[in-house]
């Protein structure tokens, strides 16, 4: 080469590159150095060979091999639902009570049903299953159409006063503020508080008794304990789906509000509603 | 006694010489070092013979945990994630046993090669001894050097052909075997080696071996020293920790100097001739292929085979040991000061003598006190320290722990009652290879009381659990209040467990949360 040019220190041929006044000395690479560099450039050759790597017009080649994530994605899915499919099948075979008093099955449908709880049932119910007002706590002891692990898959499967499942849970209670006078819906409110704490006005609840005996019994029993056949709640306990005192209960008295829940047997199919029950009567309140 | 001209002059010359200093990144000049022996080459023998018979035996040392557990006495079941070293299981939180010995290896370097210099590359290095055992297998089928550097010469030929397949395929196996032991590790090595054997081991066994093969293959027995020049970062590291009293192998010039094939005649001539008769032996058997009167190198990892080939020679001439010897940077500069008059001119090795030829009294020798100075103090102190407060840890671990996870969402539920009650996941571990009865008790929150999910049991203040040997049991446990008892929105009470069958107990306070208006 014309333009050689040997540096003076260290008698090295440089590589004839300058950088203000720098210039590169053009010492040899270790062998093995090379050959492992001639190595990368040939497997990453043969890399966008094997896999999908050259961009064409509309997509990109797609690789000798075959590969696609959503192939991989694919496998894993398939294997995961294979490593499941043991527990999975013993959940189909057997009652929600049968899994809930199976240590290792009630563990996978907690697990399984939790999911499934996060992604269809907080929108309503909370995250925590906690509820709020109007969209009952999950966790409590307080069930409207019972507590027991099949009881509340029949109410997950059909829903509740949802017009689409001929088999919903169904109940409506009657508007009273055309049935009752303004007085009478105020003492039946004073009773009904009565039972679960103190009042203003205690004269109002001997008249609202009896209100209520004529009025109300006839669903939510002699005592006003309620009657889960039609979703009657307790109205003695501390729990207060709508709002706890007389104002809230006057309001739930006069135009009542009666909550709707989805049918979801049709949409998560039977498996994840079993695992959805068993994860329900783990909160704490099954029965 | 040999006369010097008698001494054989073997035609060695260092791959980094000053003189001819090749460029650093170029061809590698091969180097085929000769068959040393005396102390240092026993001594390496040695600890060549522990170090390999400890990896590759070790899987195989039986240790009796029970039937519970495995017995291995050596075992990382990653798996399980357990780790076992006879008495002692590790599980995976308890790692920081690892990082402590990690850190005493660190500190223990520091030690090492603050007194005895890079002791760690020349002898118990990995790579090292594996070279070592790759030079014992390429000597006994090529010969010694002048045989290796002949046949390396000659032309290709049925012989040379045979030889060198020979040697290439002892090195697989050993290779092969090198990467079969790092698996027994893992597993069950009795069990692993029948697998392996009948193709029915988990491809990641196969994977292992192959790559531990190809690594012990490549850097043992073909790149060998290379590896200690380009690709391994200690001898930057153990360079930097070295000091003016740390041992090093050193030349010592102020009794070799001026060396000479021909001292009687340059002594006749009236030259002053030091003991050096410039025999090349050093370099011959350097398996770095320097030369170590070139002074202390980068290359040299002092596994101090050059000072057995000196001493020998030395013998043979009749004169003292150690021409070539481990010595600190201080002793050298004192010896070298008093041969060159204080640095005024050339090495006279007259200085060094009296005049019946025994060394002069003022010559610094080296002896133990030497390498105790306070940086070996602390150095040692800080590895006691790390391995007392480990020893302690351990002796005084407990085996039986819980771990309370207070529910948050929700905080608390209000019963149909107007009791409270707080969901808590409790986990239970028994960490002994020995099933346990657990007993969990409530201690404070006046008239609370707890149920288990999965546990057939009415609500009680306390429960027997059955936990499973050397395994974590998770509860899910709901403590429930009556309202009148709730004093305030938090109260703090403790979950209590204790082995029904030992003494062995643990504690965990844990929140009680109620809502604001529930007295």
């Amino acid at each position: 080469m014309s333009n050689e040019h040997i540096d003076e220190i260290s008698g090295i041929t440089t590589t004839g590159h300058e950088w203000d006044g720098i210039k590169e000395l053009n010492n040899p690479l270790p062998r093995w150095w090379v050959i492992t560099f001639y190595i990368t450039v040939a497997w990453a050759l043969a890399y966008t060979i094997a896999y999908p790597a050259w961009p064409m017009l509309s997509s990109a080649t797609r690789g000798v091999l075959g590969f696609s994530s959503r192939n991989d994605v694919k496998n894993e899915m398939a294997a995961a639902d294979a490593a499941k499919a043991k527990y999975v099948t013993a959940i189909q075979s057997k009652t929600v009570s049968e899994i809930a008093a199976d240590d290792t099955l009630r563990e996978f449908a907690v697990a399984a049903g939790g999911a499934a709880f996060k992604v269809n049932c907080v929108q309503c119910h909370g995250s925590g299953a906690q509820g709020s007002t109007g969209f009952p706590n999950l966790n409590d002891d307080d069930w409207l159409w019972g507590g027991k692990a099949e009881e509340i898959q029949q109410t997950i499967t059909h829903g509740i006063r949802f017009a689409a499942d001929p088999d919903t849970r169904q109940s409506e209670m009657t508007p009273f503020a055309d049935v009752l006078k303004p007085e009478q819906i105020a003492q039946v409110s004073a009773y009904v508080a009565s039972l679960s704490g103190p009042v203003q006005d205690k004269s109002l609840i001997e008249p609202g008794a009896k209100v209520f005996a004529d009025n109300c019994a006839a669903c939510h029993g002699e005592n006003a304990k309620g009657n889960r056949d039609l979703g009657a709640p307790n109205l003695t306990d501390a729990i207060w789906l709508h709002g706890s005192g007389e104002a809230a209960i006057a309001a739930q008295v006069r135009a009542p509000k009666n909550g709707v829940m989805p049918a979801w047997v049709g949409r998560l199919g039977e498996t994840t509603v079993k695992e959805l029950a068993v994860y329900v009567h783990s909160l704490g309140g099954g029965e | 006694m040999l006369d010097q001209s008698q001494v054989e002059r073997l035609e060695a010359e260092a791959v980094n010489s000053a003189k001819t200093r090749q460029p650093l990144y170029a061809a590698r000049k091969k180097i085929f070092p000769k068959r040393a022996s005396g102390r240092f080459r026993q001594f390496k023998w040695l600890v060549m013979a522990i170090t390999l018979g400890i990896y590759y035996l070790t899987p195989w040392l039986r240790w009796d945990r029970g039937p519970f557990a495995p017995n291995q006495a050596v075992l990382i079941d990653l798996a399980n994630r357990r780790f076992y070293f006879f008495f002692i299981e590790i599980w995976p939180q308890e790692f920081y046993y690892v990082a402590g010995l990690l850190m005493m290896a660190g500190v223990g370097l520091f030690l090492i090669t603050s007194t005895v210099g890079r002791a760690w590359c020349g002898y118990t290095c990995p790579q090292t001894v594996w070279v070592d055992l790759f030079l014992v297998v390429e000597r006994a089928i090529e010969g010694d050097r002048n045989a290796r550097m002949k046949l390396d010469a000659a032309a290709w030929s049925a012989r040379k052909l045979f030889l060198r397949v020979s040697k290439h395929a002892i090195w697989l196996v050993i290779a092969v075997a090198t990467g079969g032991a790092w698996i027994f590790y893992f597993a069950d090595a009795p069990k692993l080696l029948g697998e392996v054997v009948t193709g029915t081991a988990a491809p990641i066994a196969y994977a292992t071996i192959a790559v531990l093969t190809g690594t012990t293959y490549v850097l043992g027995g073909l790149m060998r020293e290379q590896v200690c020049t380009y690709m391994c970062p200690w001898p930057r590291i153990q360079a930097a920790m070295l000091d003016e009293n740390s041992l090093t192998v050193t030349y010592n010039d102020w009794r070799g100097e001026p060396r000479s094939r021909h001292a009687k005649k340059a002594s006749a001539a009236g030259q002053s001739v030091g003991d050096c008769v410039d025999c090349n032996a050093c370099v011959a058997v350097c398996p770095m292929g320097i030369d170590i009167r070139d002074g202390q190198q980068l290359e040299c990892i002092t596994c101090a085979l050059c000072i057995d080939a000196c001493d020998s020679v030395m013998d043979k001439l009749g004169r003292e040991r150690g021409l070539i010897s481990y010595a600190t940077l201080a002793d050298y500069n004192a010896n070298m000061a008093l041969a060159t008059s204080g640095g005024t001119g050339p090495v006279n090795p007259a200085l060094v003598r009296t005049p019946s030829g025994s060394f002069a009294d003022g010559l610094a020798h080296f002896h133990l006190g030497k390498i105790f100075r306070l940086r070996t103090y602390i150095y040692l102190g800080v590895w006691s320290a790390i391995g007392l407060v480990l020893v302690y840890s351990l002796l005084t671990r407990e085996r039986l722990e819980l771990n309370v996870l207070h529910d948050r969402n929700p905080q608390f539920v209000t019963l149909s009652d107007g009791s409270i009650r707080n969901g808590y996941t409790v986990k239970l571990l028994n960490m002994i290879p020995e099933p346990r009865t657990v007993e969990i008790t409530l201690h404070g929150l006046d008239g609370g009381e707890m149920s288990i999910v999965g546990v057939d049991q009415s609500a009680s203040r306390s429960f027997s659990i059955p936990v499973e040997p050397d395994r974590l049991k998770t509860l899910k446990v709901f403590v429930r209040q009556p309202a009148d008892q709730i004093r305030k929105p938090a109260q703090s009470f403790e979950f209590h467990i204790g082995d029904t069958a030992s003494s062995e107990t643990a504690e965990y306070t844990a929140t009680f949360n109620a809502p604001e208006n529930s007295r």
